[in-house]
């Protein structure tokens, strides 16, 4: 190793320097400590995991029931504990970042500024692309094919290579932890400062790679979406009988399929400039930054779309579940999700008003901005209808929900603040912005997805969560977010720049003191969502919900045992109305056996999507240290998978009837032996996930 | 439900799906409709770097401009090529769709002749593509000269490595022909494979009018 030239071929631009560990060593201060911990947290993280897998003899079983699988559940399950894994460390920099303008008025702080800006930038990249968006993905895959009544998604191999190619960015995000150091340009990587000119360094390569991996298995997933919606619904599941969710879900993916390219454009553009010399985005050669402001806005409002579109679905399945009332104005809602689809592709200019144009332009893109609030405006009444004269429980979904109701509708009214350009002139770059955003992304967004992973916890594990947590993680959310980011808008109001490392106004202190002890609230709510899983997990056998319809719910996904089984159902449903399984019930169709029993196939297990996941994250940290084999060996690996998988014929394997007729009598027999639960005592440990139905004056279409 | 459907026999689109069951034949329609939808994808891919063209024709940085580096006549010859490999994947197309019978003692089937020669021609495409940006570098005109010839190689570049993917793709398929003879998979991805060929002819048709012509006008 002591010819430079083979070190650099064989490590490229990797040195001892690059790990914050020797960097802490060299330069012991608290920036840099911190730093180092933090890496030190990701490699014991790391090394613990694979300890505690192996203590437990756990790597076949994670294998072969898990990691290869192509069960769209299983699938979705992977998708949320990933969500849950980034959603920490996230929180935990938003944290370091309040703490750092709390302390810092008049004084250094603790972290230096190129560490701070790495900071906010993973936060928000982190949370962007790897907590909302394996998120939400995470519960469209478990939910959409439970509700149209089908077996799978469209293509289930795709839909693994998906999950690994998004595990693999979140690798590379977690790997910039410990070996080299992350972008300082913000989540949105503006040049001409990410071009080498100005970010020599590695950092801004991680967030173009990561950010790439994770847009490229976006696509996927939207394809994914489209077609099983379109093509795989049950017999009768016209278009006006989809659960809302299938609609928020399937604009989502439209979403994902016509904005992610203009994502991997931008992000692959500025890699062009960074690795080949070109001239898109630089300061010289004719290059336009503003080319990539537009590109990426393309990309990035209707991505604002995507991850709250989702939620919206959420909001509609819980809102009506507990308050035992169908949707109120089903088509108005679903017309509202089409029209924000359509709309989002039209105010991407909002994000740049003072960026250059006219003042006419501005003036038609801030219009088209305030017109989104009218269908969004029409949900929120409709939720509030379908609740009026309803049966309301407060379960926390519902509370959060509620919630979401309110607090988004006072983020609507500052975003009607900023829509406005002149206005705009004043906010812009100020944390009026950074509150403001944060008001739409965490009751919009995170809300939805929490309520949502409380909603069906019950149907994916069989057993109900701790509702006494769930209401303190609830209260914690809530109550957290309006002392964390209210103060923002008066500092914002007050003139205080976003992503600032230091500050200069004492008069700023007391509200900087406000939201960092809001960020803790934040940080309390996330523990206590830990703690209300560890309780649910130990009580599972008194909660056990195995019959599947704790909540006496509308939709087919509750019709089949909790957990469903691999094949979800026995024989596909014929459907009827909409909130089908909610008429079944009343109409005394449910809990019967199948008249016939038939062989039923299966995607086969493949590990085909782990290998071209993990093989991509490699050929992508090659490529942004510059270890030119490593990206050629790991880039031909993926393309070899992808060819030697196209070989493969035998990809399915049958369930023969008998086993299918077996499970399916069991849980029948289970749900005739169910003490059929009123929805007063839906929260008591009798819940064995059977509904009492009383008699109700019928079906409201004659 | 099993065997053919009721009435006239329906041949889907450069496809013979041999008395498929119903489900057999919507799973196809699905698998099919699936690529499409990449299809609007990529598109979007490609309309993106159209616009990005369009705001660099200026952006020369004192360079070459588009009038400098566009030679019409190779490409007309490269557009002469990939709509003939259009017209001979479609003949191949047909070929499968009709079933024709297995000539000559290897077994060849017409559709792998007609295969086998847009494989060709689409290697002849990318070969003179090749030389056009050799050509081009010898007078200086490479992509980190400006923004202009950084969007024109970009824009040209991805529309060429879209024809490197269909011309590893074809003999790959080829290849599964030979090992597992035309099985319902196997049809499948002929589809996939001749739609993005068309695809990519259409995407070629653009960039032909949008840069070259423009350029030989200019």
């Amino acid at each position: 190793m002591n010819d430079p030239s083979l070190a650099t071929f064989l490590l490229g631009q990797l040195s001892w320097g690059a790990l914050p560990f020797v960097r802490a060593w060299r330069d012991p201060n608290v920036s840099e400590i911190i730093g180092a911990g933090a890496g030190v947290i990701v490699v014991l993280g790391a090394v613990g995991a694979i300890a505690l897998i192996t203590w437990l003899r756990a790597w076949k079983y994670l294998w072969t029931e898990w990691f290869t699988s192509l069960d769209h559940k299983k699938i979705g399950i992977m998708y949320v504990v990933l969500a849950g894994v980034m959603l920490t460390r996230a929180l935990i920099e938003a944290v370091l970042i309040r703490t750092q303008q709390a302390v810092a008025i008049n004084a250094p702080g603790y972290v230096e500024p190129g560490h701070f800006a790495q900071l906010f930038t993973t936060h928000g990249s982190i949370m962007i692309f790897f907590m909302a968006m394996p998120f939400l993905t995470g519960l469209m895959n478990y939910v959409v094919p439970l509700q149209i009544g089908a077996r799978d998604m469209a293509f289930p191999y795709l839909n693994s290579v998906g999950l690994w190619l998004t595990a693999g960015g979140a690798g590379l995000m977690m790997a910039s932890l410990a070996v080299g150091e992350f972008s300082t340009g913000g989540w949105s990587g503006y040049p001409p400062y990410t071009e080498l000119a100005f970010s020599g360094g590695i950092g801004p390569d991680y967030w173009i790679w990561a950010v790439t991996l994770s847009s490229l298995g976006s696509v996927t997933v939207g394809i994914n979406i489209v077609c099983t919606i379109y093509k795989l619904r049950a017999p009768g599941m016209t278009f006006l009988r989809l659960p809302l969710f299938c609609w928020t879900s399937l604009c989502t993916a439209i979403l994902m399929i016509f904005a992610m390219p203009a994502l991997t454009v931008a992000t692959l553009l500025l890699a062009a400039d960074r690795y080949a010399g070109m001239h898109f985005f630089t300061d010289d050669g004719g290059g336009n930054m503003m080319n990539y402001v537009n590109l990426f806005w393309l990309f990035g409002h209707p991505e604002v779309y995507i991850v709250v579109l989702p939620s919206f679905g959420v909001y509609s399945e819980v809102i009506s579940a507990f308050s035992s009332k169908e949707l109120y104005g089903y088509k108005s809602l679903v017309i509202a999700t089409m029209a924000i689809a359509v709309l989002s592709f039209t105010v991407w200019l909002h994000h740049f008003f003072t960026m250059g144009q006219s003042a006419s332009v501005n003036a038609a893109f801030g219009i088209a901005t305030m017109t989104i609030g009218i269908p969004t405006g029409v949900k929120i009444y409709d939720w509030i209808w379908t609740m009026f004269r309803g049966e309301v429980r407060f379960t926390p979904p519902m509370v959060l929900s509620m919630a979401f109701m309110m607090t988004f509708v006072l983020g609507g009214f500052t975003g009607i603040i900023l829509a406005t350009p002149p206005l705009d002139y004043m906010m812009h770059n100020t944390l009026f912005l950074v509150a403001h955003f944060h008001n739409m992304l965490i009751p919009g967004t995170l809300y939805g997805l929490l309520a949502g992973y409380m909603y069906w916890f019950p149907k994916a594990f069989g057993f109900r969560l701790n509702e006494r947590w769930g209401w303190v993680s609830a209260v914690c959310w809530i109550s957290g977010f309006y002392l964390a980011f209210f103060p923002l808008y008066v500092l914002g109001a007050s003139g205080m720049a976003r992503r600032t490392q230091e500050v200069f106004d004492p008069a700023f202190r007391p509200w900087l003191l406000i939201a960092l002890f809001g960020a803790f609230v934040l940080l309390t709510a996330l523990a206590t969502l830990f703690v209300q899983l560890y309780v649910s997990i130990r009580d599972r056998q008194a909660n056990a919900v195995p019959v599947g319809d704790p909540w006496d719910a509308r939709g087919l996904e509750w019709s089949v045992a909790a957990p469903p089984p691999e094949w979800n159902f026995a024989t596909i449903p014929h459907v009827g109305d909409r909130d089908a399984f909610y008429w079944r019930k009343r109409a005394g169709g449910a809990y019967r056996p199948a008249d016939h029993y038939r062989d039923i196939e299966l995607p086969k297990e493949s590990a085909c999507g782990v290998i071209i996941g993990i093989a991509a994250a490699a050929c992508c940290f090659g490529l942004v240290w510059r270890i030119w084999w490593m990206a050629v060996l790991f880039g031909v690996i993926v393309v070899a998978t992808v060819i030697v998988r196209s070989f493969m014929r035998n990809v399915i394997k049958t369930i023969p009837a008998a086993k299918v007729e077996a499970a399916d009598r069991r849980w029948l027999a289970k749900a005739q032996a169910a003490q059929p639960i009123p929805r007063e005592q839906e929260q008591s440990g009798l819940n064995q996930g059977r509904a009492k139905i009383f008699p109700q004056p019928t079906p409201r279409h004659a | 439900m099993t065997g053919a459907p009721p009435g006239p026999v329906l041949l889907h689109a450069g496809l013979n799906l041999d008395h498929a069951t119903r489900e057999e034949a919507e799973q196809v329609e699905s698998d099919v409709f699936g690529f499409w939808v990449f299809l609007m994808s990529d598109a979007v891919v490609f309309a993106l770097l159209f616009a990005l063209f369009g705001t660099s024709l200026e952006a020369t940085a004192g360079g070459p401009d588009l009038a400098g580096v566009v030679k019409l006549g190779p490409a007309f010859i490269e557009t002469m090529l990939l709509l003939a490999s259009s017209f001979t994947f479609g003949m191949s197309s047909i070929m499968l769709k009709r079933g024709a019978k297995p000539r000559l003692a290897l077994h060849l089937r017409p559709a792998v002749l007609w295969l086998a020669l847009t494989w060709l021609l689409g290697i002849a495409f990318l070969g003179m593509e090749v030389n056009d940006f050799a050509t081009m570098a010898q007078h200086g005109a490479t992509a980190d000269r400006s923004f202009f010839l950084s969007a024109f190689t970009v824009l040209v570049g991805t529309h060429g490595l879209h024809v490197l993917t269909g011309v590893i793709w074809l003999p790959v398929l080829l290849l599964q022909l030979a090992s597992g003879g035309l099985d319902r998979p196997l049809k499948v991805n002929m589809i996939r494979l001749s739609l993005f060929w068309h695809f990519l002819d259409i995407v070629w048709i653009a960039i032909f009018s949008v840069v070259y012509l423009q350029g030989a006008l200019r």
